[in-house]
């Protein structure tokens, strides 16, 4: 019992410097309750597809998804007919033909999503010197994941505080590390409108279009905690057998 | 085993309990060990890299060229009526693994030939591509490993291969266009 | 059927005595009774290692070793490849999973005096083991090549730079003027190699330790047969369960939290020319860090870090207490719960900024605390563990394992006693 005590007491204490050190910002952070998180947790499918809607018309004209894959747009709910076509509405570069040139042709569904840039520098030089990240990774390579991505999307417009500075060509997020971002608020009213033919508020966006981009970080996640439980459960079960069969050998041992 | 179990309860009970731990246990190994093994199978992106789409018009009657599918070499003929003729007049009999030409073909594109070109024996790629290479007593393919040799329609004349060269799947996407990759029923791209 | 097996299996241990080696030092290698759960940790070591190196080789099929492909080869892995994900988490959190394992290992030697006479060199191949390991994890984190690899590999490669001729080795160990593709094939064929060289020194591990076997709880030699049971089946069947539990907590990782123990920028691809704004190595490294920081000198930062792992191959003779186990030391056992916590500090302190000050401490800096906290990780090792060694005065041991007489005595057989009465 004592010993049990010591681990808990020594476990606790490692969970908590670390928690203490991968903290910083984060605790203040808008915190969304996401259908994806927990245990069980799934992506909202409407989500994703309202989301997708919404990087395809706001976020890709600057920022790519290099390394999702038309077919893997199968996990939103699309069907193999709406992933050609979506893969159809797309160009990519491919080549070289007979006479060593490169072309385009329309993209298929084992193409990738053609990057808006054709590098590093033309992106730059596109965007005032700032490059935009890729986003195929972005929940995860951020501090916060989806609740950082939500709180800047929806973290424009506030008021700048006193002895903020914000340059010329800049914008003021309190989220973004150093406050000023180069990126143009980039949700507006309006801007969207669902096949349903509503128009969603900021907000809605923003919740869309993360659980769209966590899904692009981890398009596993769904297996992943499936399997997960089932292991889990299979270790549950494994350790009680080997614990009673333990204690029915030990019954020998004189203590 | 059997003399362990004979006598009194409690042994029963211990090895009914050592041998469910040990079959549960068993279980788990093997589903453990599943994942590794499957990670050698071909990965997603190699599953959808499945089609190749060539163009067949630049290609002359009696010549051939070779394109790449899903990394396998696949010859394409345009054969001449002499070809086609020779194909279809040679009887059953005289073929190792029987099969009429006009299975090998579409159906009113018999002048095109399109084969996977890889021998059947032991995976070498036979000559007869390239205008003046080596086609064989058989105006087909030869493969230069073990002497095997195919026909006008591709089919093995002479071992050691035991089948003909397959045919991939494919399709036409109009007159002159294939898709190598697709089957017939899928065609609407 | 059986008689056809025992007949060839007789015929191969004739010529060949691996069938009964096993037997003899898997089977029947006699156990002290009294060994409790912390020992579970070795042979969960074990098991941990030949996991590794299993998923370590698969993940080595699909991984690209070069600096333009790398980083995309691992989301390959995390997005093409069938279970690769699984294989890829199971690796990655293997390895915190191991130190864990293996730093428990450590500090239960350290608690029962599993490093004294006659296990010195048992302990010394223990270090060489550690050292090893913090080698192949250190390698092995440069392989994603995100930017905590990069900036990681760059900060720890330049350590050898405070030796004399410092430059020439750095340049050596890189392969060029700076981490890059060179840097990364070199690390892929050491990290593969490495764990190999790991198995080899474990299984000296397993010779010094079979030869006078394990200690125990009590620290005190076994003196009669009753003292020991075999070790099969029970301690397989207590390691099974052991390991039951271990799995599932590893699995809990592995499926529910399979980045917590990692670090958000290695999701960026190495960029060689931004330094991401905190650098941190990964958790396991952090005590020693936190004593490579807190000296505000290049040279005596690089030499105290490495100092503080070397000064375990020591330790066998800075401890001259001839009672091995912490039960019957009663200061020692207090100050190695107190060096534990030390360690822990350590950690917190190399997770956080140097300048960073904590109010709750009376506004003392990170550095500050870094720096007491190594001073006293120093002193246990150097000044408490000789004197205590000299001037402690142990309880009294019990006579044997099997009849424990100290301190009234094992109290759940007196009260079988009593019951019997």
């Amino acid at each position: 019992m004592k010993k049990l005590l010591t681990t808990a007491i020594v476990l606790a204490i490692f969970y908590v410097s670390h928690a203490i050190a991968g903290g910083d910002d984060t605790e203040t952070l808008v915190r969304q309750d996401w259908a994806f998180e927990g245990m069980t947790g799934t992506f909202d499918r409407e989500d994703l597809q309202h989301g997708f809607q919404v990087y395809k018309e706001v976020c890709a004209a600057c920022h790519g998804i290099k390394r999702i894959r038309f077919r893997e747009l199968s996990s939103l709910g699309y069907n193999e007919d709406e992933i050609k076509a979506i893969a159809a509405g797309y160009e990519v570069k491919v080549g070289p033909d007979d006479m060593g040139e490169m072309y385009d042709r329309a993209a298929r569904p084992s193409d990738a999503f053609p990057p808006p840039y054709a590098n590093d520098k033309a992106a730059r030089a596109a965007n005032n010197g700032a490059l935009p990240p890729d986003l195929s990774l972005i929940s995860k390579a951020r501090v916060g994941g989806a609740d950082y991505l939500y709180s800047l999307l929806t973290g424009y417009g506030g008021e700048v505080p006193a002895g903020q500075e914000v340059s010329e060509g800049l914008y003021y997020n309190p989220w973004f590390p150093g406050h000023q971002i180069a990126m143009v608020p980039p949700l507006q009213e309006g801007i969207v409108t669902y096949s349903d033919g509503s128009s969603p508020s900021i907000a809605e966006m923003a919740k869309a279009v993360t659980t769209f981009l966590a899904w692009a970080a981890e398009p596993e996640m769904e297996t992943r905690k499936q399997s997960g439980i089932e292991a889990l459960i299979y270790l549950a079960v494994f350790s009680l057998l080997m614990y009673l069969v333990m204690r029915q050998v030990w019954s020998r041992v004189e203590k | 085993m059997t003399k362990a179990t004979a006598p009194g309860k409690t042994i029963t009970r211990r090895n009914f309990l050592t041998l469910t731990a040990g079959a549960v246990g068993a279980i788990g190994t093997a589903k453990l060990i599943w994942p590794f093994i499957n990670s050698m199978n071909p990965s997603a992106d190699v599953l959808a890299q499945s089609t190749t789409d060539v163009d067949l018009s630049p290609i002359a009657e009696g010549q051939g060229i070779t394109v790449i599918w899903r990394g396998k070499p696949i010859f394409i003929r345009h054969r001449t009526k002499q070809e086609i003729a020779e194909a279809e007049r040679t009887p059953m009999a005289d073929l190792l693994d029987p099969q009429p030409d006009s299975d090998r073909v579409k159906k009113g594109k018999d002048q095109w030939l399109v084969l996977i070109g890889i021998c059947t024996h032991l995976g070498c790629i036979p000559t007869g591509q390239a205008p003046n290479s080596n086609r064989g007593k058989y105006d087909g393919w030869y493969c230069p490993c073990h002497g095997s040799l195919y026909d006008t329609s591709g089919r093995v004349r002479r071992g050691p291969a035991p089948t003909n060269l397959v045919v991939p799947p494919y399709v036409f996407t109009d007159g002159s266009n294939i898709r190598i990759g697709v089957e017939e029923e899928t065609t609407n791209v | 059927m059986s008689s056809k097996v025992t007949r060839i299996s007789n015929w191969i241990d004739y010529r060949l005595p691996i069938i009964s080696m096993m037997k003899h030092e898997l089977n029947e290698y006699p156990t002290p009774k009294n060994l409790n759960y912390w020992w579970n940790f070795g042979s969960l070591a074990g098991i941990v290692l030949m996991v590794m190196i299993i998923s370590g080789i698969f993940l080595a099929m699909h991984y690209d070793p070069n600096t333009k492909n790398a980083f995309d080869s691992v989301e390959h892995i995390m997005r093409d490849v069938n279970g690769g994900w699984f294989l890829r988490y199971l690796h990655m959190n293997g390895a915190s999973m191991f130190f864990i394992v293996v730093y428990i290992h450590i500090f239960r030697g350290m608690y029962y005096g599993s490093y004294k006479y006659p296990r010195e060199l048992l302990w010394i191949l223990g270090v060489v083991i550690l050292l090893l390991m913090m080698a192949t994890a250190f390698m092995g984190y440069v392989l994603p090549w995100g930017q905590m690899s990069f900036w990681g590999a760059t900060v720890i490669t330049n350590l050898f730079s405070a030796f004399p001729f410092g430059d020439s080795i750095v340049e050596w160990l890189w392969g060029g003027y700076s981490v890059d593709n060179p840097t990364l094939n070199r690390f892929f064929a050491l990290h593969y190699l490495f764990p190999f060289l790991i198995v080899g020194v474990v299984f000296l591990h397993l010779i010094a330790l079979h030869q006078h076997g394990s200690n125990n709880p009590l620290g005190i030699d076994r003196k009669e047969p009753r003292d020991s049971i075999p070790f099969h089946p029970y301690y397989t069947v207590k390691d099974l369960f052991g390991l039951g539990i271990f799995a599932f907590i590893w699995a809990f990782f592995i499926f529910f939290a399979p980045n917590f123990f990692g670090e958000p920028d290695n999701y960026i691809e190495a960029d060689p020319l931004v330094t991401p704004p905190h650098i941190v190595p990964e958790w396991y490294f952090l005590p020693f860090y936190a004593i490579l920081r807190s000296i505000p000198h290049k040279v005596a930062g690089v030499l105290a870090m490495v100092g503080a792992i070397f000064v375990l191959f020591f330790l066998p003779w800075l401890d001259t207490c001839k009672v091995r186990s912490a039960k019957f030391r009663p200061i020692y056992k207090k100050l190695f719960w107190l060096f534990v916590v030390n360690c822990f500090v350590l950690g917190f302190v190399g997770a956080h900024s140097p300048d960073e000050v904590f109010y709750y401490l009376g506004g003392m800096s990170n550095q500050e605390l870094g720096q007491i906290t190594t001073i006293l990780y120093f002193a246990f090792f150097i000044i408490a563990v000789p004197l205590l060694g000299m001037f402690e005065k142990t309880t009294p041991l019990p006579a044997s394992i099997s009849e424990p007489v100290n301190r009234g005595g094992d109290r759940r057989k007196k009260s079988r006693q009593e019951a019997a009465a």
